[in-house]
């Protein structure tokens, strides 16, 4: 009988296994096993740790870590802080917001690669939107994707743009699902609406808050459409970012083996993230 | 109305407009002539002319058919594999079962994005780049799905189970007459999920697609679009209103329905 | 009976008829759709029509990059290409991925060989190594300085002599400049191809980027260093040129805007920027510091090595047939690149096409001091790093010689194994 059990168990898991080794454990294990090689067109392979010594002298993947840290600290939390209080906004009876809700949400069904040409747009020196207003108020514009200190903080704004409204839905989901007669309760022991939130409301989203960053670092660290087309990581690698780094490297430089050596870079940080995220979780798991 | 939801209110507004402007932008654009792309007046003549050049300089009506395709399948896999797996990590104990969960959770991080160039060695070996199932195949076995099914899915309550058993049924009818029914909302709510991933996904069918009769609407308006050739606002925007129209329609028809799913799903 | 015979007559003429057909399948750098595919659509459809015992498939597979990876991941799945049009600086990479072979090992007559000779010698720089010629210009082009003749009147500058030296550029161009930042001298592109821009301007000031053998880079050579920092000055030091990147994609619509007065960009812009000026505008050659120069640029024919015999001579019948004098004239007035060899300027339809429109002629004049485009081993690699040197230089983040030393011994690390 436990042995029947345990098969059809194994038979319900096997496509998703199946599917699981082929496309995220097996390609895990081939990119450790061929970042032990140097591989490039025209000289013959051999095994060596060369890609990972260069690892600490190429100053782009640097850059483009640091760049990565930047745009995680700062897109996770102001698109989350900012899906709250959309979510805050819209939940209220505030005028019109059907239209609010609309409003908020429309960026996450326009595809980010075809919206990129739109903020170029938007973003561009001389004749962009941006810059007209600027001007129209009397301030001069800004090169804001050809400053090397701009051109990061421009990509964020379009990431942040483009997944706060995304969020906002699952807070939204939980605000509504809180139980009206917690606030009259707070209504009638005449707590203040910051209080109320502070200690009432906040804590009540706790679970949708990890569930929300979990998927804002992971895009963080995946989202990268908008470079293709906005700066392609420039001006010298200021808004490179390590996925970006890695596709340039495969398919542009066609170097497979310095490729599977950033991937592991990658792997590893993703790991890390992980486990502390995993570790948070646990705790969410007890006061529960 | 006191000061401060008038304050709420202006500031709500406000970023609303924020928000939707590179919309109201591609509207403006695709409405008038080129030469107004970038400078806005109010006596700009009205124009269909740039529809008719992206209609004719590519070909969306492929694209949104392949886009359609891909995320349906895709789709329509995912809740299969997913379902089977989650019940089975719900529902049965077997040896090694939480060695297999802890893996299928390490999926949530190390997501296909981040493998695209093995996976496109593997998929290259297999023959079948360009196709659906290449754009497909790496999404198939969603943790994300499991997770959120596995969840669902231990809420039920056994006796409903059981009560199934005695009529006979077996394992798949069980899953199919007790779990699924109960589980809708989730499977909403993971649909909308994973349709708006899809719609917009861009770099691993860019990578696996190579002509237009597997290409998605991404890819399509990316090379479209590119930069490359030099910009041209007034077509890319025609193109772009062209492709998200539909999605953009669909959501206007549903979206209440939209978040009262995501409520009753409870993804939280 | 009858009918048996005959219905075995016409199986056995589709049987020969579908053997006697060469099948060629041909990877094309351009986006679908568009206005390129539809003049490569017919130029192929006329040589079906003249040969038609062989078809040719073209896939249009996105910019040289894409069309480059995809035509490669083809070959290895074992799915058929015979050729394709791809960067001509791909050249050394194509060879060590082995995926090419040499047109001199495909031509048999005299004739053919002949052809072979036949294109401007500035456009086989980035044809030919190891004494072979390995690509066959096509789809090419050369940088060209577009300046709006309007703007040059207006600042009392004669709209017909534009800037010929380098110290023209700068003088013109602060009478250009209007100090309120609407109105810009010039502005050279530094995303998508800056490595490009600057080949021109180190040829201009006397030097190479690279060797023909694509194994040593002269990056950090002080012509090569000076004609950095004359760029940088144009922005900087003169403030003609906004400082900061200046974004490809955009250029032409500034430009259309009259936010520049003059722009370097590609002839390939030549047809978009006379469809929509409103203003007069000319087309001249880029200015001289020691001499004229520009690079070249573009797509050239390759022949894939995975081929049979039959397939890799049906696929040089083709390649001759594009690239004969009428089809690359038809080619050039359609799309504004170069014709590939002088006989295709001799021909009636692109000589009236230059008498008619004189900007078409400057591609072709500048081609006499034109030079390659770097074109090195690990292309992808040694390209960027000249481009993040250069960016690095114009937005102020170093300066020019730091800048290129360091892109110059990240080459030399580069480059060490195919020396």
């Amino acid at each position: 009988m436990t042995h029947n059990r345990n098969f059809s168990a194994w038979f319900l898991m096997l496509p998703a296994l199946v599917l699981l080794f082929g496309f995220t454990y097996l390609p895990t294990i081939k990119t450790l096993w061929y970042s032990f090689f140097v591989n490039v067109p025209g000289v013959q392979p051999q095994a060596s740790l060369d890609n990972y010594r260069y690892l600490f002298d190429d100053e782009v993947l640097w850059q483009v870590l640091k760049n990565n840290i930047i745009y995680t600290a700062i897109t996770v939390p102001t698109s989350i802080i900012l899906a709250l209080l959309m979510a805050l906004w819209v939940n209220a009876k505030l005028r019109g917001r059907g239209i609010l809700r609309l409003a908020y949400f429309t960026p996450t069904i326009l595809p980010m690669i075809a919206v990129a040409n739109i903020w170029l747009f938007f973003y561009s020196p001389e004749i962009g939107l941006l810059n007209q207003l600027l001007a129209f108020f009397g301030y001069d514009g800004y090169n804001w994707l050809g400053d090397p200190n701009l051109a990061l903080y421009s990509l964020m704004a379009m990431t942040v743009w483009k997944e706060a409204g995304f969020f906002m839905i699952f807070y939204l989901a939980a605000l509504q699902n809180i139980n009206t007669t917690l606030y009259q309760a707070c209504a009638i022991e005449g707590a203040g609406r910051c209080y109320q939130f502070r200690r009432v409301v906040f804590p009540l989203l706790m679970p949708t808050t990890l569930f929300v960053l979990v998927n804002a670092v992971l895009n963080a660290f995946k989202l990268v459409d908008h470079l293709f087309i906005l700066t392609k990581g420039g001006p010298n690698n200021a808004s490179n970012l390590l996925l970006y780094y890695i596709y340039e490297t495969a398919f542009s430089f066609l170097d497979n083996s310095y490729a599977a050596v950033l991937t592991v870079v990658m792997l590893l940080i993703l790991l890390v993230l992980a486990v502390v995220q995993f570790g948070v979780l646990e705790k969410r798991v007890h006061y529960r | 109305m006191n000061v401060r939801t008038f304050f709420s209110t202006a500031s709500a507004w406000l970023l609303a407009l924020l928000w939707i402007s590179p919309l109201l932008y591609a509207f403006w654009a695709a409405f008038h002539p080129s030469e107004y792309a970038t400078q806005f007046s109010l006596s700009a003549p009205f124009t269909f002319e740039q529809f008719e050049r992206a209609w004719q300089q590519a070909p969306f009506m492929r694209y949104m058919l392949n886009t359609i395709i891909i995320t349906l399948l895709i789709l329509a896999c995912q809740l299969v594999v997913c379902t089977l797996a989650a019940y089975a990590l719900a529902r049965m104990r077997f040896r090694g079962r939480g060695v297999v969960f802890a893996l299928i959770l390490l999926q949530l991080m190390v997501v296909p994005e981040i493998l695209i160039v093995e996976n496109y060695q593997t998929l290259a070996s297999l023959s079948i780049i360009d196709t659906y199932w290449a754009v497909g195949l790496p999404y198939f076995a969603s943790a994300f799905g499991i997770f959120l099914l596995r969840q669902t899915f231990m809420t039920v309550p056994q006796d409903l189970e059981n009560a199934a058993k005695i009529e006979g049924c077996g394992l798949l009818r069980i899953i199919w007459s007790v779990y699924v029914p109960l589980a809708k909302p989730t499977y909403f709510a993971y649909a909308l999920v994973s349709i708006s991933y899809h719609w917009n996904n861009f770099l691993w069918p860019l990578v696996i697609t190579n002509t237009s009769s597997s290409r998605p609407l991404t890819v399509g308006l990316a090379i479209f679009g590119a930069p490359e050739s030099g910009v041209d606002w007034s077509v890319i925007c025609a193109g772009t209103l062209i492709s998200i129209a539909p999605l953009l329609i669909v959501f206007l028809i549903f979206q209440r329905h939209f978040v009262q799913s995501f409520m009753q799903a409870g993804i939280k | 009976m009858l009918k048996k015979l005959i219905l075995g007559g016409i199986i056995a003429t589709g049987l020969q008829l579908a053997h006697a057909a060469t099948q060629l399948t041909m990877y094309y750098p351009v986006a679908v759709g568009g206005p390129l595919t539809k003049v490569v659509d017919g130029l192929v459809a006329d040589f079906e029509a003249a040969y038609p015992d062989i078809n040719v498939q073209a896939i249009y597979a996105g910019n040289y990059n894409d069309a480059r990876v995809k035509a490669l991941a083809a070959l290895k799945s074992g799915e058929p290409a015979q050729l394709s049009v791809m960067f001509s600086i791909d050249l050394h990479e194509l060879r060590d991925l082995d995926a090419i072979i040499a047109f001199d090992d495909v031509v048999e007559t005299d004739e053919e060989r002949a052809w072979l000779n036949g294109f401007y010698p500035a456009l086989m720089e980035n044809s030919q190594a190891d004494g072979k010629t390995w690509g066959i210009p096509f789809q090419r082009s050369t940088i060209v300085m577009y300046y709006n003749k309007d703007l040059f009147k207006a600042a009392g500058l004669d709209p017909e002599t534009p800037p010929q030296t380098w110290d023209d550029l700068v003088r013109m161009g602060k009478q250009l400049t209007k100090a309120d930042g609407s109105q810009w001298g010039v502005m050279i592109p530094s995303t998508g191809y800056p490595y490009w821009m600057f080949g021109a301007l180190a040829k201009q000031n006397g030097e190479v980027l690279m060797n023909q053998a694509g194994n040593e880079t002269y990056f950090n050579q002080p012509a090569v260093i000076e004609a950095l920092q004359y760029w940088q000055s144009l922005g900087a030091e003169h403030k003609i040129m906004p400082q900061g990147a200046i974004e490809w994609g955009t250029l032409r619509q500034n430009f259309l805007d009259q936010k520049t007065a003059i722009m370097w960009h590609s002839t390939g812009n030549l047809t978009a920027v006379k469809d929509n000026a409103s203003f007069d505008f000319g087309m001249a050659m880029l200015p001289k510091n020691k001499e004229y120069g520009s690079p070249t640029g573009g797509g050239n024919f390759y022949l894939f090595k995975q081929s049979t015999p039959e397939e890799r001579r049906a696929a040089l019948t083709f390649i001759r047939y594009m690239t004969s004098p009428e089809q690359a004239a038809q080619w050039s007035i359609a799309t504004g690149y170069m014709g590939v060899s002088p006989e295709a300027y001799e021909t009636k339809a692109l000589q009236g096409y230059v008498q008619d429109f004189s900007p078409a002629a400057v591609a072709r004049d500048q081609l006499e001091y034109a030079t390659a485009e770097l074109a090195t081993h690990q292309a992808g690699r040694v390209r960027k790093l000249l481009d993040d040197a250069i960016q690095a230089t114009l937005t102020g983040q170093q300066n020019a010689q730091e800048a290129l030393n360091a892109a110059q011994k990240q080459a030399d690390r580069v480059l060490k194994p195919y020396q």
